[in-house]
């Protein structure tokens, strides 16, 4: 790498991983750092994770514990499948960052903070008072390698001479930041250099803004060399198969990957929405693609627009709806609405800590049987959950194909974890891709015979999707319970019962067309560890390396929730324990030991927090060693 | 999506538009009116059977759509707007009618009214008013009187009615009509302006449940109350009413009076009606029995305030004319990339 300086003499280190994390308040841009310090990362070719976390409060009260936002990022030589947990180097922007953050500091690790911000003021805010500032506290520093940065001055140095005003140059302290960490990691100023540029300058028409990011980023990286960091650290790329990758969190695939359905169906899409975290940005994302024949609807509750994605469905979109947990609950009559209509129509969950409002920003899987069960009478829908971001892609198109081939609603189970922390994502090509087969009928198409709206078909048992507008096929679609040919209003008890069992029938009957599940590692042993949803990669991570301490284990990822894959069962019994870690209080766990009659044993983690690597792997060997 | 229609519309008979389907309202309800009369004026109106859609929410209102021979959604309760949003916004050529009840769309489904009558989409809403819950067997509903005596009012309702015409104008509502079960021509006119309407059309029915509300519009639908307590209202025309034809409603100051036609004021003191004033409009919302006679007819109308429908389709050809129809494969492939060999 040549950015122009001086071939000082610096130790190299090379490592495999590293964990950073960036933390300070929610106006210091760490969540921008975070996503420019990833790009480089993967321009170099490194395998990465990132979880960004960040508050509910837009700006909380500066220099807060509660405003704090922190961006994570794991990057590797190898193949890594979670953002890391103890954090090897972090740069705290003020001293609430560092006060919420500390903790997780690896022994020995690098923690750069901004020293010009820990004022007593700034101390007492976050909660140290009384004169204590943990940078002298001798206790607290030995512990790992601090570097005092005077930032503040720093950064207004390296805008000498702008007439910029000082808080749009104190802005640029971020990039500072950055600067310090791309010498730290030998990383090359390219990339950010040219998403400055293009924001600034050619987005928004400010060179000068551009070009005091760009001085604040060069002074913070020519600070490294000069300051005393113990090494320069190297981090190899890591081997990736071939092909063209970019950047993809989990609501971004979601959206592409419901674009791409639609198009390999032909079809134009009506996204109805209601904003709410952490979903709001798959609305935004669908309507930057109008182009695509996508119609977004940002309706006035949670359910007027699912029941206009299923107004949609009935006119012959494909009808999408998103939410979270609460919005969820409040779509679930509407839900039932479209298990009786059978009309395709997808519901995306993302997510959140629950109950009720909970932890509007912060991870959990505990929906599951609220997209099973939660809705009046037997209802039952088609349920998908992704592992990672770039699998929500390939659900998305998997919940469109679905949907459409039995005439169901399907929920798309995603989480804050994935639906915003990103991976590389190998982009495929769209011809690879297989189409969607769609047909509707017209009254030709019923010369012989009488149209009948809920006459099924044999193998899937959807009904036929007849389109308003469609002459000789006029129906009407009732809440109501509906006579099983005809359609038509039905209070007869057996038809009642017919249809119950002929609804549950068409969703089991997906299973038809799902994959087997795979397991990962031996097909017999003592221990399954069974997943669904976002802790994908802990368990991996977990069991990979509980496979190379010699452990007789394997695990295996559940994404196709209802129904669940024809082998499942077979594939349980080749193992002595099934061990079902959850971010919810058991719910997998227990489905599979009333559907199977096989005993599990459920790890538990409801923090609103990913799973922990470290945890796991203690909680599994406990059960292993017992 | 939109099939194509060459060929000249069928000639349409008021039974063409009937369901095989037994109507199971009450004998003697005035929803019954509306169905004839609806039936009868689609028949005159310029679109094909298959292009019609009926939406409800629930309710004895919302069974509408099953008697009628087009395609129909019966959805639940309070969302019959939402749904035919979707349908709209899904296929604009559909002509959207939704028929529900004061419970429906004023009470479970209000916002959805609300926001429906704000953004002007393309659809007509036959709100069948009869202030009460039929259905759920007489409760009192957001349009009852204060003191209304039912099952679960049994010392008198407490609340304050809701005025859905004047919902309408603070709505920004561009077709605002109301109409009573036993005034077919009235009604008739009313239904085929509403549905020619381009944008959304709020008609109001006073309907009677004569089961568990009979009389309510007593004042309004009798030959003998009629003349005296509603007024016809009629574009460019003075505001008479009365049996004789002999009162009429002038500006006092801001506000409305009734006033005795002959001596001291002539037609020329009286109000003329504009129905695209939407002051006017909010006024005749107000004008409540028995200090004023009640305006049936089209209080209001603007024509060419854009449909929602029509913006969303808009811009999507927008984007598509100025982006280019989209190209899948650069769209997955996004703003940075990287490749490994």
């Amino acid at each position: 790498m040549n950015n122009g300086s001086t071939g000082q003499m610096v130790d190299r280190t090379s490592l495999d991983s590293v964990v950073i994390r960036f933390c300070g308040d929610s106006g210091d841009g760490v969540q921008l750092a975070g996503g420019q310090f990833t790009d480089t990362a993967a321009h170099f070719g490194n395998d990465f994770a990132t979880f960004p976390d960040y508050p509910a409060e837009i700006r909380a009260p500066r220099g807060t514990t509660f405003g704090v936002s922190g961006f994570q990022v794991q990057f590797s030589s190898l193949d890594i499948y979670t953002p890391g947990e103890a954090v090897d180097a972090m740069v705290a922007m003020n001293p609430a960052g560092f006060k919420v953050n500390i903790d997780d500091i690896t022994p020995g690790g690098i923690v750069i903070v901004n020293e010009d911000e820990f004022t007593k003021g700034n101390l007492a805010k976050c909660g140290y008072v009384d004169d204590y500032n943990p940078l002298d506290d001798e206790a607290l520093t030995t512990r790992f390698t601090l570097i005092r940065v005077p930032m503040n001055r720093l950064t207004r140095e390296s805008a000498e001479g702008t007439e910029e005003g000082v808080k749009v140059v104190d802005r640029c302290r971020n990039m500072f930041a950055l600067g310090i960490v791309y010498w730290l990691y030998d990383r090359p100023l390219d990339a950010t250099v040219r998403f400055l540029e293009n924001t600034f300058t050619k987005g928004k028409g400010k060179p000068e803004i551009a070009k005091l990011n760009i001085d604040a980023l060069k002074a913070g990286y020519f600070f490294g060399e000069t300051a005393e960091f113990p090494s320069q650290f190297r981090i190899p790329p890591a081997k990736q198969s071939p092909g063209t990758y970019r950047r993809i969190n989990g609501n971004e695939a979601t959206v592409l990957g419901l674009i791409t359905a639609a198009q390999k169906a032909g079809k134009e899409i009506t996204y109805a929405s209601y904003p709410i975290t952490p979903a709001s940005n798959i609305l935004h994302g669908f309507s930057k693609q109008k182009n695509f024949g996508i119609k977004t609807f940002q309706a006035e509750d949670e359910i007027s627009a699912i029941c206009a994605a299923i107004g949609a469905s009935f006119a012959g979109d494909i009808g999408v709806t998103g939410t979270s947990g609460p919005g969820l609950a409040l779509k679930s009559e509407a839900l039932g609405l479209a298990v009786m209509f059978e009309l395709p129509l997808i519901v995306v969950n993302v997510q959140r800590a629950g109950p009720a409002t909970g932890m509007p920003t912060k991870t959990e899987q505990a929906d599951l049987f609220q997209a099973l069960f939660g809705r009046p009478g037997e209802s039952p829908c088609i349920v998908l959950a992704p592992g990672d971001p770039g699998d929500c892609f390939d659900m998305a198109i998997e919940a469109v194909r679905l949907a459409i081939r039995h005439m169901s609603p399907v929920v798309l189970l995603t989480d804050a974890y994935i639906g915003n922390g990103a991976e590389p994502w190998r982009v495929p090509n769209v011809d690879d891709i297989e189409p969607i087969e769609v047909s509707h009928p017209t009254a030709d198409s019923y010369a012989e015979g009488e149209f009948m709206s809920y006459a099924r078909d044999e193998n899937t048992l959807a009904r036929p999707w007849a389109l308003p507008g469609t002459p000789g096929l006029e129906h009407r679609m009732g809440s109501l319970e509906k006579d099983a040919n005809t359609g038509e209003v039905s209070y007869d008890p057996m038809n009642h019962e017919i249809m119950v069992r002929a609804r549950a029938e068409k969703v089991a009957r997906a299973v038809d067309t799902i994959p087997d599940i795979k397991i990962a590692g031996a097909e017999t042993g003592d221990v399954l560890v069974l997943g669904w949803g976002s802790t994908r990669g802990t368990i991996t991570t977990v069991v990979d390396s509980l496979q190379k301490s010699g452990r007789s284990i394997s695990s295996a990822h559940l994404r196709y929730l209802n129904p669940m894959p024809a082998n499942l069962e077979q594939v349980l019994k080749g193992f002595k324990t099934i061990i079902i870690p959850e971010i919810n209080l058991g719910q997998l766990s227990m489905l599979i030991r009333s559907k199977f009659l096989i005993d599990t044993v459920s790890i538990n983690m409801i923090r609103g927090r990913p799973m922990s690597v470290k945890e796991l792997t203690e909680n599994i060997e406990e059960v292993m060693d017992r | 999506m939109i099939s194509e229609k060459t060929a000249s519309l069928p000639v349409y008979k008021p039974k063409d538009f009937a369901s095989d389907q037994d109507v199971r309202w009450c004998p003697g309800c005035g929803d019954y009116a509306a169905l004839t009369a609806v039936r009868k004026a689609l028949a005159s109106l310029n679109h094909r059977k298959e292009d019609y859609v009926f939406v409800s929410g629930i309710g004895c209102a919302a069974r509408f759509p099953y008697y009628m021979s087009t395609y129909g959604v019966h959805s639940i309760h309070g969302r019959g707007l939402s749904v035919a949003t979707g349908i709209k916004l899904a296929n604009p050529s559909l002509q959207l009618c939704v028929v529900s009840g004061d419970g429906d769309l004023l009470s479970i489904g209000g916002n959805h009214t609300i926001h429906t009558l704000r953004r002007n989409i393309d659809l007509t809403i036959l709100l069948m008013n009869n202030k009460i819950y039929g259905l759920t067997k007489g409760q009192y509903s957001p349009t009852s009187e204060v003191g209304k005596v039912t099952a679960s009012t049994p010392m008198g309702s407490l609340d304050f009615p809701l005025n859905p015409l004047a919902l309408a104008v603070s709505t920004g509502c561009t077709f605002i009509a109301r109409s009573i079960d036993v005034d077919m021509k009235g009604f008739d006119a009313i239904y085929k302006r509403a549905m020619n309407h381009r944008g959304t059309s709020l008609v109001e029915v006073y309907q009677d449940c004569n089961i568990f509300n009979h009389q309510a519009w007593f004042y309004a639908s009798q030959k003998d109350t009629r003349p005296d307590n509603t007024i016809t209202l009629e574009q460019g025309q003075p505001l008479i009413f009365g049996t004789d034809r002999d009162k009429g409603i002038r500006m006092n100051g801001c506000s409305p009076e009734v006033v005795k036609l002959g001596e001291k004021y002539t037609e020329a003191d009286l109000i003329v009606h504009d129905e695209t004033n939407r002051s006017l409009a909010f006024m005749y919302s107000q004008m409540a029995y028995p200090e004023f006679p009640e305006p049936m007819g089209v209080l209001y109308c603007e024509p060419n305030k854009p449909t929602y429908d029509s913006l969303v389709h808009d811009q999507m050809n927008e984007a598509i004319n100025t982006q280019g129809s989209g190209d899948l494969q650069k769209l997955l492939m996004g703003n940075e990339t990287w490749t490994i060999d």
